[in-house]
């Protein structure tokens, strides 16, 4: 059905500008409702009147608001988000900067996530009821029902004060700090590139921890999904089918029922992904993981709301693009949405 | 006949006399059902006690919850303050009980915003269709496809840190979820037979949507709604510990947290307390929601 598929593809690439449009309308909102003048904020409360005039003629804001909101899009899509007042540095630099170490962070814990959660679900699924099925669904539950910052700080807790299993907080040791030039940022894959083993070594101790964090989360969304999945698919007709031929049990289930879940599959675990993104946000606070996450917080408490919105823009258009990926995959490719 | 077995008659009669015995008959059946689920009766009692220890608070907590005595500065749980005692001498226990009432408070003050909302833009978008419906559609898109805590953030860093300004934030990023299921449940009833007759009869839109599309909506929004008050706590928690929500000498337990998280390593209760706490809560209302799910909407399970 080339037509629906083109129909599908189409029906995206309207949805795609839009939603960026009200991502970039939200954060100009955002930006304007603020109860701090933009004015003092560059100028001070002490300036004198005409200063004051020039300063605000100067930021656009006598114009009217579509006029300042059209700016504002201009200046955000040629890559202009303006300067942190609390690093001095343009935005876009310091997100290049900080992004890396959560995209590592979160990258490690989906894959911790699916090797683990993956096949949790399926097994939940083929014994539904039974003892395992419980063990599994009560530990998803636990997931859901526990804030990740509780989570980070327990464990904490136990592996680092009390076991003394993996190091402290942070990215790695002081004295491993400037060892590795970073090409990627992301520290595992420089430090390794470069045959640095004892500060790959050290990274892997620390990320340990808020990886496995994240992951129980991402494990407790993906198992449940998957098993909410493949009990469908058990149900259908095909897989007595199949069984009735004779075909081994683990055929059955991987080949045919797996392979039938395979799309809703990456969807879930690709929303997994851009949640996780979401969560480091706490998990940084509390490893101080020198991501993105901490950097948004920092800028909110200090007010730095050039900083502020840059970071919400860019996580939420990295959220945004993920999602609308796993609609024009569904849409593409499983037929049965058409 | 006994009274308790006459009343059982007459709640699972065949054919019902009135209404109200109809509709409290279907309600008995479907709590026969929800018993059976041990995890659900477990959740529902969480939530029940959680709901009268906010609404207790001044008579179950044992001290002033504000009340610093720095003489007794970080005791480990014991007699006189059974959940310990934290930096400034406060008594955790009746920290913890008097903070249900603001979690508790503003889960209900985004739930009574959002979930009306939701219904009735839902309906009105399922019933009207065309391209209010597309519009609508497209704008819960949008915030759907926001990351919830990340927007909150945002809100919270433009309006101040506070309670208001928390659950203002919560609920913008909520009511779309809501709007998309009583959309969806409209558009499975829009065309049946009772709607056709209500219509013929000249009921108006306003009226149809009302009275006879909007009720039936009302147990997957339940579901929902108890499903998401565990995401509401966990947010709310979240912005308290961030420092971004309730700000810090109210017993909020995400704020909490945050001041206990210093001394995490000597005296852990400190963080632990009011973490137990919203855990207890969150699981409660998964637990209730999905019983309340196997029960109001068994397609979905």
């Amino acid at each position: 059905m080339p037509r629906s598929r083109f129909g599908a593809l189409a029906g995206w690439l309207v949805t795609l500008p839009l939603t960026l449009f009200g991502l970039l309308l939200v954060t100009f909102l955002i930006g304007r409702v603020m109860p701090i003048d933009p004015v003092i904020a560059v100028v001070g409360d002490r300036a004198p009147a005409d200063v004051y005039a020039r300063a605000r003629l100067e930021l656009g804001l006598d114009r009217p608001l579509y006029e300042q909101f059209f700016r504002y899009c201009s200046a955000i899509l040629s890559g202009q988000f303006g300067r942190s007042v609390m690093t001095s540095r343009p935005v876009l630099e310091d997100i290049a900067r900080f992004f890396p170490a959560t995209l590592e962070l979160a990258t490690l814990a989906t894959i911790l996530g699916v090797a683990l959660g993956v096949p949790a679900g399926v097994l939940a699924a083929v014994r539904q009821g039974s003892k395992t099925d419980q063990a599994i669904r009560f530990l998803t539950l636990i997931g859901h029902s526990v804030p990740i910052f509780v989570l980070g700080l327990v464990g904490l807790l136990v592996f680092y004060a009390k076991l003394d299993l993996v190091p402290g907080p942070g990215r790695i040791n002081v004295a491993f700090d400037d060892i590795v030039t970073p090409v990627t940022g992301m520290l595992l894959i420089d430090s390794a590139l470069q045959g640095e083993w004892e500060v790959f070594r050290d990274a892997v101790g620390h990320i340990l921890l808020p990886a496995g964090v994240l992951a129980y989360f991402s494990l407790a969304y993906i198992a449940r999904m998957t098993r909410a999945f493949m009990l469908e698919q058990l149900r259908q007709e095909y897989v007595t089918t199949a069984r009735v031929k004779g075909m081994s049990e683990r055929r059955v289930i991987w080949r045919h029922a797996f392979g039938n879940i395979a799309v809703p599959l990456i969807t879930v675990i690709a929303l997994s992904y851009a949640g996780l993104l979401e969560g480091s946000v706490l998990t940084e606070t509390i490893f101080s993981w020198p991501g993105l996450g901490q950097y948004l917080t920092i800028s909110l408490l200090n007010a730095d709301m050039n900083a502020v919105l840059g970071a919400t823009l860019v996580v939420g258009a990295v959220y945004l693009g993920l999602n609308l990926l796993c609609d024009l995959l569904y849409r593409v490719v499983d037929p049965r949405t058409r | 006949m006994s009274r308790a077995a006459a009343l059982r008659a007459w709640l699972i009669a065949d054919t019902p006399l009135s209404r109200r015995q109809a509709r409290l008959g279907r309600l008995y059946l479907q709590w026969l059902t929800f018993r059976h689920n041990w995890l659900a009766v477990a959740g529902l009692a969480v939530s029940l006690l959680l709901a009268l220890i906010a609404i207790a608070a001044p008579l179950l907590a044992t001290h002033d919850p504000s009340a610093q005595n720095l003489d007794i500065r970080l005791q480990p749980p014991g007699a006189t303050h059974w959940l310990g005692t934290d930096e400034l001498g406060r008594d955790i226990y009746s920290r913890i009980v008097h903070g249900s009432r603001i979690t508790l408070g503003m889960v209900v003050a985004v739930v009574v915003l959002v979930a009306p909302f939701g219904l009735v833009v839902g309906c009105a978008a399922g019933y009207v269709g065309g391209w209010f419906d597309r519009i609508v559609m497209r704008v819960t898109d949008i915030f759907m496809a926001f990351p919830r805590l990340i927007l909150a953030l945002a809100f919270v860093a433009a309006l101040g840190p506070g309670i208001e300004n928390g659950v203002i934030a919560i609920a913008l990023t909520a009511w779309p979820a809501y709007a998309r299921i009583a959309r969806a449940e409209t558009l499975a009833i829009r065309g049946s037979d009772f709607i056709a007759a209500a219509r013929l009869q000249g009921a108006s839109a306003l009226r149809l949507i009302f009275a006879h599309v909007a009720p039936l909506c009302l147990s997957s929004l339940i579901v929902r709604v108890t499903l998401d008050m565990s995401g509401i706590i966990l947010t709310a928690a979240g912005l308290g510990f961030l420092g971004l929500g309730a700000v810090p000498p109210s017993p909020e337990w995400g704020a909490m947290i945050s001041t206990g998280r210093r001394f995490i390593l000597e005296q852990w209760w400190v963080a632990t307390m009011p973490g137990i706490a919203i855990f207890v809560a969150s699981l409660g209302f998964n637990l209730l929601g999905d019983g309340l799910r196997d029960v109001l909407d068994p397609k979905q399970t």
